[in-house]
């Protein structure tokens, strides 16, 4: 029952996926970049993960992509730059990246094909809710969590010494 | 009860695309939604581990990973922005002043 979920999603996912990689100009692969985002989110509840998922819309599907349309629009960019055009001079960085897909996908599929890895334990009845990821987070991991908060700190005053235009 | 293979097949497939991407195309922005795709797959093992193994750990790593994407993107597109200030394109080919 649940791979009936799981399954349509999964698909979904990897579709927009490939538009982002194929679409035509870039506001086209950030449509279908917030379409992998939603579909991610969906498999994440589905995983008990409501936490996580409910990050994945707001963060990514919201403010991220709303940061990458805002730059988008704010280039103004020639039509020879939206163009979707693989690098030239380049034949040997798509070759790699054939090569590379293909043995990561080979390991991997050979690595699990066969094993049914079905969870040994039960999940609990409050697995994945907020309230429980919260607990640990402040408990356990409150030192990691400071520091996140240093990290977007410095993130974001980088952001704005390098956007800043010229006005010495 | 969905298998943690399947997760790590998801995972690994959305991983690949993301790689692609970000070797293949010559839109700056176009390469960071290709990272921003192998983030995302990260994130898909993480949380299946996370059910595998019946506690919370993954979930807080993931939640740091997307802390990191979240930092991650707002810079990036800042220098994004800083080398379209120097020379009107975000053409990867146009900027090879550092290679070789």
């Amino acid at each position: 029952m649940e791979l009936l979920i799981f399954y349509p999603l999964a698909f979904l996912c990897v579709v927009m996926a490939l538009c982002v990689i194929l679409g035509k100009t870039p506001v086209n692969s950030a449509i279908s970049l917030i379409g992998m985002m939603l579909a991610l989110a969906g498999i994440f509840a589905h995983m008990h993960a409501h936490f996580i998922a409910i990050l994945q819309v707001i963060i990514y599907a919201g403010a991220i992509m709303v940061l990458f349309m805002f730059v988008i629009m704010l280039l103004n960019l020639k039509s020879d730059d939206t163009a979707a055009k693989v690098r030239d001079n380049n034949t040997s960085l798509v070759v790699v990246a054939a090569v590379l897909g293909v043995i990561i996908l080979y390991i991997i599929t050979d690595a699990i094909l066969g094993a049914n890895m079905e969870s040994p334990q039960n999940l609990s009845e409050t697995f994945g809710t907020v309230a429980m990821v919260g607990e640990i987070l402040f408990t356990k991991f409150v030192l990691p969590f400071e520091v996140a908060s240093v990290l977007l700190l410095t993130a974001m005053v980088g952001t704005v010494v390098l956007a800043k235009s010229k006005v010495d | 009860m969905v298998p943690l293979s399947h997760y790590l097949l998801l995972s690994a497939i959305l991983f690949v695309i993301g790689v692609v991407g970000v070797l293949t195309r010559r839109n700056a922005i176009v390469v960071f939604m290709g990272i921003e795709i192998m983030l995302n797959a990260v994130n898909i093992s993480l949380v299946g581990f996370d059910k595998y193994f019946n506690n919370h750990d993954g979930q807080i790593f993931s939640f740091m990973v997307i802390c990191v994407a979240a930092a991650e993107v707002s810079v990036g597109l800042a220098i994004v922005i800083s080398m379209y200030r120097n020379k009107p394109t975000i053409n990867l080919d146009e900027f090879n002043i550092m290679k070789w």
